[in-house]
Parts: C-alpha cells; sequence; structure tokens
C-alpha cells in the first residue's frame, strides 16, 4: 500500500514519517517511533489506555489516522517526565499514591490527568474523580488515582511555586 | 540498625519505569517480528466443511497460512486437559486451529502470518471457510435439556458431576423445624484485564533454542508444555513474562493455542513471529466465569441455626474444560464461608455450552459460593424475622474451635481445614466500621428526605496460598546486590517490593540493595504459577527460607574470616559485623567474594579471594565437602495445605424511588490475611477487588443470544466500572497469622471480590423490601422486579 508523508513533533521532537494513511497514531507512535508508554487496551476508544496529548488537548490516539496529525505537536506519557528524565508531577504522585498496579492503563491515565491539571489546579476529591472517569483500570479500583490526581496537583504547585521563586 | 521492612507500606520498586512509559509489555517487543492474525469461527457450532485460501494468497507481505492439516506431530492434538479429576469423566479440550468442528464463536480456524498486523488481518480477511451449521447449545437451561449436543459423543452435554456430603443433609433438612428453598442464579462475567494475551517467540537456528515471551500467568508451565507438544528438549525452550498488564485468572491457563502456533510458526519460519490479542479476540476466545444456577434446600432452628444444608448447583462450563473442574470444586467447597453448616451435601453438574471457555477469573467460584450462603442466611433472617448479623453470628465457627476441618476435599486434593480466624471479631469490626446498630436511624434520615437507602453484608472464607510448592534462589554479588527469582510470575501485585522487604529483612541488608525477578525461567525453573492468592504465602515462604539459608552461609564464611564464633555475628544493613563491636566487620559483598575461591583476580575485589591472596589451611580443599562456591541459595516451601484468610463486607446502597438507579454509598471492609507484609499493597489489593465486585454485582455480564453470538464483546458494550461508578472503599484490618507458613501470612489478591455481589444483592434487597435471586442485577430489572413484587403484594 503506498504511504503518505507526515510531520509532527513528539514530545519536543520532530519527526518525518512515511505511514500508510491506514495506519494508526497509536501505531505510529509505539512500532514506528518505539514510543511503547502509549498502550492500546480496546481499539475503540473507550479505555483510554492509549490517551496522547496533541496540542495539549488529550485524544485517544487508536481513534486517529497518523497522517492527521501533520504539523501537531503530540505529548506522550515519556513526555509527561521531568526535565531531568524522572518521574514529572503526576507520575509521582501514582507512585505515592499506589495509583497502579499492572501499570498498563497508568499511561493513558497520566496524560489525560497532565492535560486536566492545566486548568484544573486544585480539584476537590469529586472533581478529581469525575477528571479520571473516562480511563478504565481493572486493577486499582481508582480509590488511589482519584488520592493522586490530587497529590498531582499539589506537586505541580509547587513546581510552579518553585518556577516563580 | 537495618529497619524492620515486614509490615511496612514501602512504596513499589515498579512503579518508575512503569509510570514513565517504560514498562515493557509482549507487544512493545518484537517490532520487526513476523506478526500472526487467526481467522476465528463466527458461528457458536458448526463443521467445517471447505477451507479456500486462494484469495488471500496475493496479498502482498503474505508469509504464511496454517490450517489444522498443517499441524505435525503433537501439534494436532487437542491442547492438555490441565486439571484430571476423577470425577470429570467427559473432559474435552480444544485443538490449537480447529479439526473438523467449531464449538464456540471465536474459536481459531486458520492462522495467517505477516510483516505486520495490518496485512496479516487483510490476508485473513480474505480466507473463505464453509461451514455447515449445528445447533447452538446456549445457557445452562438448554445445556440441562440436553435436546442438542455441544460434542456428540457427551451425552446429556455432561462433562463432570460431583458430589460431597458429610452425612446425610436431606435428611436433616427435613428433620429441621424451618425449611427454605431457594433458586439463586448468577451470570458470566470475565478477567478482563486492561491488556490481552500476546506471545513473541525467536527461535535460534544455529543454537537450536527457542525464547519465547508470553503474557502468562505461569512461564514454568507454559515451557513445559511447548517442550512436549512442539517435541524439543526441554533445555532448548526458556519462556519469560514481561510485564503483564493484569491477569485476573484468565492466563493461568495454558498453553493457549497461541502459545503453541506461533512459536510453532516461528520454527518453521526461522524468523520472530509474534500476536497481540485484540479486544474482541479476549472476548470471544479467552475464557469467561461465574455463570452458575444453584438451588438450595437449608434446615434451620427457630434460632436459625442451621442443621443441614443441601445445594445442587449446575455450572456452565463454556464449549471445553482445560482448566478442569476447579472452578465448580471452589464453589461447593468455599460456600461454606465462616459457617457450621450441619449436616452438608452438595452435588454438581459441570455442563459443555457452545460459548467461550470458562476458567478461573478472582474468586472462582467464590463470589458465586458466598452469594448463595449470604443469601440463604439473609433468607433465614427474613423469614425468622432476626438481625441479619445475629443469624450469622450464630452459625459462625468459633475461634477456640480451630482448627476446623469440614470433612470435605478442597480444590488442591487436601482437607478443608481452616487454620485459624476469628470471625466474631471480624464481624464486630464491620459493624463498627459500617455502623450497623445506628442505620436505622440513618434510614429514617433519608426517608424523609425522599431517599431510599439499603444496608447490607456478606462473610466470606477463602482457602489461599495453594500448594503444592514455590522456590527462591538468592545470590549476593561481590558488589552486595542480592539477586532474588521466584519462577511464579507478576500481573501487577507489586511482588518485587513484597519480596525484597522479606529479604531484606532476613538477611539484613537494605532494601535497595535487593533485585527480585519474577517469571523468567532462564533464571528459576520450578514454579507452578500465580494463582489462588498464594504468592506472599508461597514465593514469600520460600525466599524467606531460602535468605536465612543464604544468612547462615555468609555467617560462616565471615566468622571463619573475623576469627570469631558464628554465635557472636550479626547481618546488619549489608554487614555481618560482631556482635557489641561493630567496627569489627564485613560486608556481605566481600563475603560473597570469599565465598568463591578463585585463580584469575579479574578484577581488585577478585583478587582477595585468589590463592595467594588470604592464609588457608593448605591441607584443606578451598570448597569443602558439601560446600558450594558462590553466596547463594535455593529453597522451597510446600505447605501441607492451603490457609484460609477471611473477611467481611458491608455496603450501603440508595435505590432511586422512579428510575430504579442503583448507588453504591459506602463500602467498608473488613479484611484478614494474616500478617501483612505491606499493608499498602494488600488495601491496593482490596480496592481492585472489591471494584470488579461491584461490576459483577452491577455492571458486567455476557449478553449471549440464542445462537451463541456474544452480542456485547466491546467495551463499549460490555460495562467495566469507570470511576464514576467504584465508590470509596473503607477498610479495617484484623490479623490473625496462619499457623502454616514461616511468615504468619494468608493470601490477599482475590478476597476483595468474592463479596460483592453478595453483599449489594442483601443491601438492596434491604432497600426495597423484595427478593433478590439473580445477579448482577440493572436498573431495568429492578425496575421490572418491582412491578412483579407489586403485582404479587398489592
Amino acid at each position: 500500500m503506498t504511504t503518505v508523508p507526515v510531520s509532527f513533533s513528539v514530545n519536543g521532537t520532530p519527526y518525518d514519517l512515511h505511514v500508510e494513511p491506514r495506519r494508526l497514531l497509536s501505531d505510529a507512535l509505539r512500532h514506528d517511533l518505539r514510543l511503547t508508554g502509549t498502550h492500546v487496551g480496546c481499539e475503540h476508544g473507550v479505555c483510554g489506555a492509549c490517551t496522547v496529548l496533541v496540542d495539549g488537548d488529550p485524544v485517544r490516539s487508536c481513534l486517529l489516522f497518523a497522517v492527521t496529525l501533520d504539523g501537531a505537536e503530540i505529548t506522550t506519557v515519556e513526555g509527561c517526565c521531568a526535565p531531568s528524565g524522572g518521574m514529572g508531577p503526576v507520575q509521582q504522585a501514582f507512585h505515592e499514591c499506589h495509583a497502579l498496579q499492572c501499570g498498563f492503563c497508568t499511561p493513558g491515565f497520566v496524560t489525560t490527568v497532565t492535560a486536566y491539571l492545566c486548568d484544573h489546579r486544585d480539584p476537590t476529591r469529586a472533581e478529581a474523580r469525575e477528571a479520571v472517569s473516562g480511563n478504565l483500570c481493572r486493577c486499582t479500583g481508582y480509590v488511589n488515582i482519584v488520592s493522586a490526581v490530587q497529590r498531582a496537583a499539589e506537586l505541580t504547585a509547587g513546581l510552579t511555586a518553585e518556577d516563580r521563586s | 540498625m537495618t529497619t524492620r521492612l515486614f509490615g511496612e507500606r514501602v512504596p513499589r520498586v515498579e512503579d518508575p519505569r512503569l509510570v514513565t512509559g517504560n514498562g515493557r509489555f509482549l507487544d512493545d517487543l518484537g517490532h520487526d517480528a513476523l506478526e500472526a492474525a487467526f481467522v476465528r469461527s463466527p458461528h457458536a457450532h458448526a463443521r467445517i466443511v471447505d477451507i479456500d485460501v486462494s484469495e488471500a494468497l496475493d496479498v502482498e507481505g503474505l508469509v504464511a497460512i496454517y490450517t489444522y492439516d498443517d499441524l505435525d506431530g503433537r501439534t494436532g492434538e487437542a491442547l492438555p486437559l490441565l486439571i484430571p479429576h476423577p470425577t470429570l469423566t467427559h473432559g474435552r479440550t480444544p485443538h490449537a486451529l480447529a479439526r473438523d468442528e467449531v464449538n464456540h464463536v471465536g474459536e481459531a480456524v486458520v492462522m495467517v502470518v505477516a510483516t505486520s498486523r495490518y496485512v496479516a488481518e487483510d490476508a485473513a480477511e480474505r480466507v473463505r471457510v464453509e461451514y455447515d451449521f449445528l445447533p447452538a447449545v446456549v445457557g445452562i437451561e438448554a445445556a440441562r435439556a440436553a435436546e442438542e449436543l455441544v460434542h456428540d459423543d457427551v451425552p446429556g452435554n455432561l462433562a463432570a458431576r460431583m458430589v460431597q456430603q458429610t452425612g446425610d443433609a436431606d435428611a436433616a433438612v427435613d428433620a429441621a423445624p424451618n425449611l427454605l428453598e431457594l433458586d439463586l442464579e448468577i451470570e458470566r462475567s470475565a478477567s478482563m484485564p486492561l491488556e490481552g494475551k500476546g506471545v513473541l517467540a525467536r527461535w535460534d537456528p544455529d543454537d537450536e533454542s527457542l525464547l519465547v515471551h508470553t503474557s502468562t500467568q505461569t512461564s514454568t508451565s507454559v515451557r513445559q508444555a511447548l517442550a512436549a507438544k512442539l517435541g524439543l528438549p526441554v533445555d532448548r525452550v526458556e519462556v519469560v513474562t514481561p510485564d503483564v498488564g493484569g491477569g485476573f485468572g484468565v492466563k493461568i491457563v495454558h498453553p493457549w493455542p497461541e502459545e503453541i502456533l506461533v512459536p510453532w510458526a516461528a520454527i518453521r519460519l526461522g524468523r520472530p513471529v509474534k500476536w497481540t490479542e485484540d479486544r474482541r479476540e479476549h472476548f470471544v476466545s479467552s475464557a469467561h466465569e461465574r455463570g452458575q444456577l444453584h438451588h438450595v434446600r437449608v434446615g434451620y432452628d427457630d434460632e436459625g441455626v442451621l442443621a443441614g444444608l443441601s445445594v445442587r448447583f449446575w455450572h456452565d462450563n463454556g464449549a471445553y474444560v482445560p482448566y478442569g473442574l476447579i472452578v465448580p470444586i471452589i464453589t461447593s467447597t468455599q460456600l461454606l464461608g465462616p459457617y457450621k453448616p450441619g449436616v452438608y451435601r452438595v452435588e454438581f453438574d459441570s455442563l459443555y455450552t457452545n460459548t467461550v471457555l470458562v476458567t478461573p477469573y478472582r474468586g472462582a467460584g467464590r463470589p458465586q459460593g458466598c452469594y448463595v450462603m449470604e443469601r440463604v442466611m439473609d433468607a433465614i433472617a427474613a423469614e425468622r424475622g432476626i438481625d441479619r448479623t445475629v443469624v450469622r453470628e450464630r452459625n459462625f465457627i468459633r475461634p477456640e474451635e480451630m482448627p476446623y476441618d469440614h470433612g470435605l476435599i478442597f480444590q488442591d486434593g487436601r482437607p478443608l481445614l481452616y487454620d485459624s480466624g476469628d470471625y466474631p471479631a471480624t464481624l464486630a469490626k464491620l459493624k463498627k466500621l459500617v455502623g450497623w446498630d445506628g442505620f436505622e436511624a440513618y434510614r429514617e434520615q433519608a426517608r424523609a428526605e425522599g431517599r431510599r437507602v439499603g444496608i447490607g453484608l456478606a462473610c466470606y472464607v477463602e482457602g489461599t496460598g495453594v500448594g503444592p510448592y514455590e522456590g527462591g534462589h538468592i545470590r549476593v554479588e561481590t558488589d552486595g546486590t542480592v539477586v532474588v527469582s521466584t519462577g511464579l510470575t507478576t500481573q501487577g501485585q507489586g511482588h518485587r517490593t513484597m519480596l525484597a522487604q522479606i529479604v531484606a529483612d532476613e538477611l539484613g541488608v537494605p532494601f535497595d540493595r535487593v533485585r527480585v525477578t519474577t517469571g523468567d525461567t532462564r533464571r528459576f525453573k520450578y514454579a507452578v504459577g500465580t494463582f489462588a492468592s498464594r504468592t506472599a504465602v508461597m514465593s514469600g515462604s520460600a525466599v524467606a527460607l531460602t535468605a536465612r539459608s543464604v544468612r547462615d552461609k555468609a555467617l560462616t564464611i565471615a566468622a571463619e574470616a573475623l576469627e570469631v564464633d558464628v554465635e557472636d555475628l550479626e547481618v546488619v544493613d549489608g554487614h555481618v559485623r560482631v556482635k557489641g563491636s561493630p567496627s569489627s566487620s564485613i560486608d556481605l559483598g566481600a563475603v560473597a567474594v570469599l565465598s568463591n575461591p578463585l585463580r584469575y583476580a579479574f578484577d581488585e575485589a577478585a583478587a582477595r579471594a585468589t590463592q595467594f591472596a588470604a592464609p588457608a589451611d593448605p591441607e584443606k580443599p578451598p570448597v569443602g565437602p558439601g560446600e558450594q562456591p558462590g553466596l547463594e541459595g535455593s529453597d522451597y516451601y510446600s505447605p501441607p495445605r492451603s490457609t484460609f484468610a477471611n473477611g467481611m463486607h458491608a455496603v450501603v446502597v440508595e435505590t432511586d424511588p422512579d428510575t430504579a438507579e442503583i448507588r453504591v454509598l459506602r463500602y467498608c471492609v473488613v479484611h484478614d490475611c494474616g500478617t501483612l507484609v505491606n499493608p499498602m499493597l494488600v488495601e491496593g489489593q482490596i480496592h481492585g477487588g472489591v471494584a470488579q465486585g461491584v461490576g459483577g454485582a452491577l455492571y458486567e455480564r455476557m449478553e449471549y443470544a440464542p445462537d451463541g453470538q456474544l452480542l456485547n464483546a466491546s467495551f463499549m458494550d460490555f460495562l467495566m466500572p469507570y470511576a464514576s461508578e467504584v465508590p470509596e472503599v473503607e477498610i479495617d484490618h484484623l490479623v490473625t497469622p496462619s499457623p502454616l507458613n514461616p511468615l504468619g501470612v494468608k493470601g490477599a489478591g482475590e478476597a476483595g471480590v468474592i463479596p460483592g455481589a453478595a453483599a449489594i444483592a442483601s443491601a438492596i434487597e434491604d432497600a426495597e423490601g423484595l427478593t433478590i435471586t439473580r445477579m448482577p442485577i440493572s436498573p431495568s430489572e429492578l425496575f421490572a422486579l418491582r412491578a412483579a413484587h407489586r403485582k404479587e403484594t398489592p
């Protein structure tokens, strides 16, 4: 099948790819760019494990064709790390709160929460629960994920304060 | 001083990789491998007349197409019946690719291998399979009626009939002052891990060896099965579990057809081959569980104390029984929970249907058993007008009656003998936690606001830590790193953290020096697998025993080096030191160097162990009789029988008086799994189990059409709970150590899910004042129940 050129950036790195028009963004990220942190749990946009940020907005990468992303800035779970390469604030919060078990769904939660916290600095527990209610997790029962959203908000606020000082 | 880690909420060592996207799950490997796709039966029951692959052959990138006729040697035989049982008189298992007949939608018929999954699916879509339709047997009723048969040579669709009894239960029931009969049904659900199955096989023709990565709960047994099926010497096969995205039981079954076919194709093609299960495949070609119908006769006195219990139930085992009768055996034994049943008899039929096969899903038959027994307790309480907690209390096994022998045989072939537990204390804690005695005031207050609420509870006992054994291997490297291996696998439970806590304590080393590997046959070859809440009990005990033996070895070597008595030494913070004189010490890395007498000084540390470096008795061999080089050891733990954890859950629900929407307002858990290695991990297991329990009670079911089509085989239609459906979970622990193992632990992995359907049924019944006999229950079903109830009681 013929391939089509497409250019986008992932976690700040520009890529020029040639992909089949039918190639899903999730497959392009995982198998062409080998950024395997983005996981595919259902292939029909329900579970949220494949969530990445496109120009800052959370989207299901299993429902997008890679060729439609020309010019986009994409952020995956790998891009949610600290500048040092260690755990970023949302990842740190998931670790501290035991908000993951098998870790398969976690990348989708990390990206979703990262986007959410950009415009929700101090969510209540109910708001935190609502924020993650579009992602499926089969291991944790969500209790600690909800806690992690709030903890991530605290850690993010701390980082922002550091930036200011 | 080394801080004791056993019992501490140690953060997980697994997390940094997983949260940053650096986990390595099956489909994260083998980017350059060929990929497989399968043509699966679209029919529930049919004979295969012809397979025409001609159209598929033109697809660019196609590498191979295989049907049953291509399978040579033992790959063409039926897959193994993993757990035989004398009563399983008609056990049937599938072939890796369907031979002449398909018995459920989703059964693999043709395997396609191509340069990518996209191409493999292009080709699969062009394969034409001609079928002769046969009538489908769907549901327990049709299986029992047996007007049509799933397998021609299995009369009555009956795989097995099994009876266990402690006496003439029906006579005891009939002689009792009061008698109740109940019909109780529970529907199918499934483990449904977020990651499906997957296999990657690499054949090295030069080395004549096979390396297989598979998303399994038992790598050691997959290895044995592969060697047998593929006709390879076992020592040419290694099986590794990468990160596994959840299991919950479905991945203990093995070898799956794809686990045979993918390595088989890799060997034939001389190239790596990979298959990653997609979600629809997981729905229609993995396994389900839970579907059972029960008829109960119970006799009891005026106080509600049981005199006799007679249970007859029908278990829908799907099209095949590769995992034997484990699920119904567990239901039939664990149904008893914390109670003394009087005289007990249980009889079950395990029945074939033209649906996906049934194998353990977290809880494995216990949720059904618990649901039956707890419905019985609620029915007796209602009939006698006694508080539901009081009826339960009156039937409890008392702590002073432990160990308690039920006189039955459990799933491990050993007596159903409870080792310990304090059920009245557990119940007292639960009543306090949920505020049982104050609930009527809350109900009145809610009623005044126009709201309808109810409270329910359920109790369970869970046999955990099933044998036969697990082992551990520990080696202290010369840099002081402690390398631990155990053969069983991990699917997210935090085993590496939990086992490292145990080893760090037992060996006396800092936690961050310990590295644990699970489920890699290159590292440890003898193991059973991860199921039945057994890792902390089995591998936890095994690594503890191993650490003790390695510690002893370190003390012996250090005693010689420091020229002191072994009795005068202790290991603290990775150093062997003289008690009371900490300056006289040697670190474990140095002990490891000394443990391995060397000729060659390949590095500075090694130089200390070479033949001219240290004074030695010239008359003694450098490695004495009975000694082995290296600071390492292996040990195994094999218990006489299972250990029995228990717990009790209470639920407060609100039901909408108009729409019948059901909301769980509070979910309280009191849990006794003996001593806790890491309470944070145990609570995580409970949270996850509770969510699955809520799902199984209110949302999840497999909707089979009468023709055997699974109508809701997607996450859009099979309703797994999101965060918006799962309540906060309030937990209290009771610790009754197990006397059976060196750590006093009992299993914790499955407990959270067991009483979910039972407790929620109890709460809805309490809110509504009508009888619940069928779970899960949806708002529309509750609405219909209300209408029927109004008709009955105008």
